[in-house]
């Protein structure tokens, strides 16, 4: 029975339609392109180029938002969790979703009425400024390359399993595909027209899961509780621990990965930058509102298609596909709806993977031209015009970068790739705004121990770990050298953080907190943020 | 411009023109009114969500069988507890705009226009 299962595997993944999946993602580049054209009769200045000059609505800017953060790792990769570890999969939603409280409640409106374009410039309202921001660009370069890399490894291994190519050159070439058309995006669009790519992508993304979502339930007459059943007696658990119980290392990694989840969110360069997109706090606030009821909503569904997978489509088969685990959405949307579903389901991957890597693109670029270039190199007065000119050039060396680590980091496990991404954000980054945003007292040196400190602790955390050597599915199994024990270094690099950007500071003699109380006035009543977005 | 002994130890340079208007807002009542209105309800609701959240991932991991009990049909208390945290991530946000709405907008804005009756803006 098991021989007969495999063989149904490996014969439904031939039946998608190769021709019937490109013409409908040639039918999303080509929607989402139309856009992005008309946006760039208004993609001239830097403000246009980073912020779309901070004009759309909160409403806009919420879909925005959740196109950005609904990666594939949360669509692929959460219904295939699901489906495989049932409940330890399902735990992974909550933590992403309870993040948003963080960015609603401390980040989101005191970050827009203090900075105007990069998570920089709110560090730079009064530390000095060269230092801060070449640490802040430093950090949002390597959270967004870490985050690139696992959606261009995503990329890959969705042809593998859509189109059936498994020769690695071919996947390749898809990578630079999706590669060159998120330049392209940044380049023509800009950030406004990264955001309509973000919002089509978004739309169709939840209206995907929503109808698949009904259509499973609707195989089990409307019956939740049929379909765990169900889900259950294929393996999905129903407890938690089939995944991260396994002994009391495994319990602590979990504990450690959901520290980073629930804390990265708010320290997520480009999602922090999406909040200057919007004129007012207010409508920042806006943005979070909508944003949290789509990703709640939509990580609803995955419970569901997760679960349904399991169902419906059985973890042999799942395991059997060429894409593993990430394959169990596109297997099941095969199985409620033949070609014509997998197709469609397969182009709303494609897109998702598209829409957010350009909005990295745009977050990585302006941070190096804006941080970098414009303030550290041109010390605050670059040549007019000359600041755009190199978040372009900048865009396009990330794109390459991206294109290339993507080639290189095909195959590796895409959901460790974006924790790691988010233990990044949450040690580097949510420390120092935090602390600049709530106590007065916090510096330079600070806030440069904080995200140093943080960066490199992380980092040293990561390659001495598991993931990269001496375990089965390690980057380098057969290599081992390393000595740190959990996956995930959340649970010691975060506090680890705090804690430098708290002594940073109070062993400096420096005393910012006549500027502290302007920027406390400014970031409480939006004095002269109001202003600022309409210079342009 | 007076110097009160609180926040002005002998660390500190003196304010420029500039700083010391903003200086000036800030001691302001209403703008200790509003801070402490925005810092009394953000901080200890923030706090609250994280440990309610840690709460339920430390059940998860060490006492899983609690998470398995049977509610109603399949429906275990481990997926119960997970929706609450949905419902309670979609509560606090329903609260906070309708907090922020009555109280901080109005307190904002009036800061902000008489800040802008002054010539400060």
């Amino acid at each position: 029975m098991n021989t007969a299962i495999v063989s149904a595997a490996a014969e439904s993944t031939k039946i998608g339609n190769t021709g019937l999946n490109l013409a409908i993602f040639a039918g999303f580049v080509a929607v989402t392109m139309f856009f992005v054209l008309r946006a760039s009769k208004t993609n001239k200045s830097a403000a246009d180029m980073y912020t779309a000059g901070g004009a759309f609505t909160g409403r806009q800017n919420g879909i925005a938002i959740s196109g950005d953060y609904l990666s594939a790792a949360s669509f692929l990769g959460i219904a295939g969790a699901i489906a495989l570890s049932g409940y330890d999969g399902f735990l992974y939603s909550i933590g992403f979703l309870v993040a948003w409280l963080v960015a609603l409640l401390l980040v989101a409106e005191l970050l827009r009425n203090t900075g105007r374009f990069t998570m920089a410039d709110v560090l730079a309202f009064r530390m000095r400024e060269r230092p801060v921001r070449t640490a802040a660009a430093t950090s949002t370069l390597v959270v967004s390359f870490f985050y690139l890399l696992a959606q261009m490894a995503g990329a890959g291994g969705l042809v593998a399993l859509l189109m059936n190519i498994t020769n690695r050159t071919q996947q390749s070439l898809v990578i630079a595909v999706v590669g060159v058309l998120m330049i392209a995006y940044v380049l023509i669009g800009g950030m406004k027209g990264t955001t309509y790519v973000q919002i089509i992508k978004a739309i169709l993304l939840i209206a995907g899961a929503a109808v698949m979502s009904v259509w499973v339930l609707s195989n089990v007459g409307m019956n939740f509780s049929e379909l765990l059943g169900r889900g259950a007696a294929a393996g999905a658990s129903l407890d938690p621990g089939a995944k991260y119980g396994l002994t009391g290392l495994t319990k602590l990694d979990f504990i450690s990965l959901a520290l980073a989840l629930v804390l990265g969110t708010a320290g997520l360069p480009h999602i922090l930058m999406r909040f200057y997109t919007v004129p007012t706090a207010k409508e920042a606030r806006k943005s979070v509102v909508w944003a949290i009821g789509l990703i709640g909503v939509f990580y609803l569904f995955t419970l569901i298609l997760g679960y349904g997978a399991a169902a419906l489509v059985g973890p042999d088969r799942i395991k059997a596909a060429p894409g593993g685990a990430n394959s169990a959405a596109p297997l099941l949307a095969f199985e409620l709806g033949g070609t014509v579903l997998l197709g469609i389901i397969s182009a709303v991957a494609f897109a998702t993977i598209l829409a957010v890597v350009a909005g990295l693109t745009i977050t990585a670029s302006a941070s190096f031209a804006h941080d970098i270039y414009a303030s550290v190199i041109k010390r605050g007065n670059p040549p007019a015009g000359a600041e755009v000119k190199v978040a372009r050039i900048a865009a396009v060396v990330v794109g390459i970068v991206a294109i290339i680590g993507g080639i290189a980091a095909n195959g590796q496990n895409i959901a460790f790739l974006v924790a790691l991404a988010f233990a990044v954000a949450a040690s580097a980054n949510l420390p120092t705004i935090l602390y600049s945003l709530f106590w007065k007292r916090f510096n330079t040196r600070g806030c440069l121990w904080s995200i140093y400190g943080g960066l490199a602790i992380t980092i040293t955390l990561i390659v001495f770990s598991p993931a990269v050597s001496g375990a089965k599915g390690a980057m380098f199994p057969s290599m081992d050298f390393s000595w740190f024990p959990l996956s995930n270094p959340g649970l010691v690099s975060i506090p680890a953080s705090f804690l430098l950007g708290f002594l940073g500071t109070i062993t400096s003699k420096e005393h910012l907190e006549n500027k502290a109380a302007e920027m406390e006035v400014r970031s409480l009543t939006g004095a002269g943020a109001e202003g600022k977005a309409l210079d342009h | 411009m007076s110097t009160t002994k609180s926040d002005h130890s002998s660390h500190i340079p003196p304010p420029t023109a500039h700083e010391a208007k903003y200086l000036a807002v800030q001691r302001s009542p209403e703008f200790q009114d509003l801070r402490k209105r925005y810092r009394g309800w953000v901080i200890p609701v923030t706090v609250g969500a994280l440990l309610w959240y840690l709460a339920y991932v430390l059940v998860a991991a060490y006492a899983p069988g609690f998470m398995a009990i049977k509610l109603l049909g399949n429906i275990n208390l481990g997926l119960v507890l997970g929706l609450l945290q949905f419902v309670s991530t979609f509560v606090v946000t329903g609260l906070y705009v309708r907090y922020a709405g009555r109280v901080l907008d109005p307190a904002s804005e009036k800061i902000r226009d008489s800040m802008k009756a002054e010539g400060l803006l």
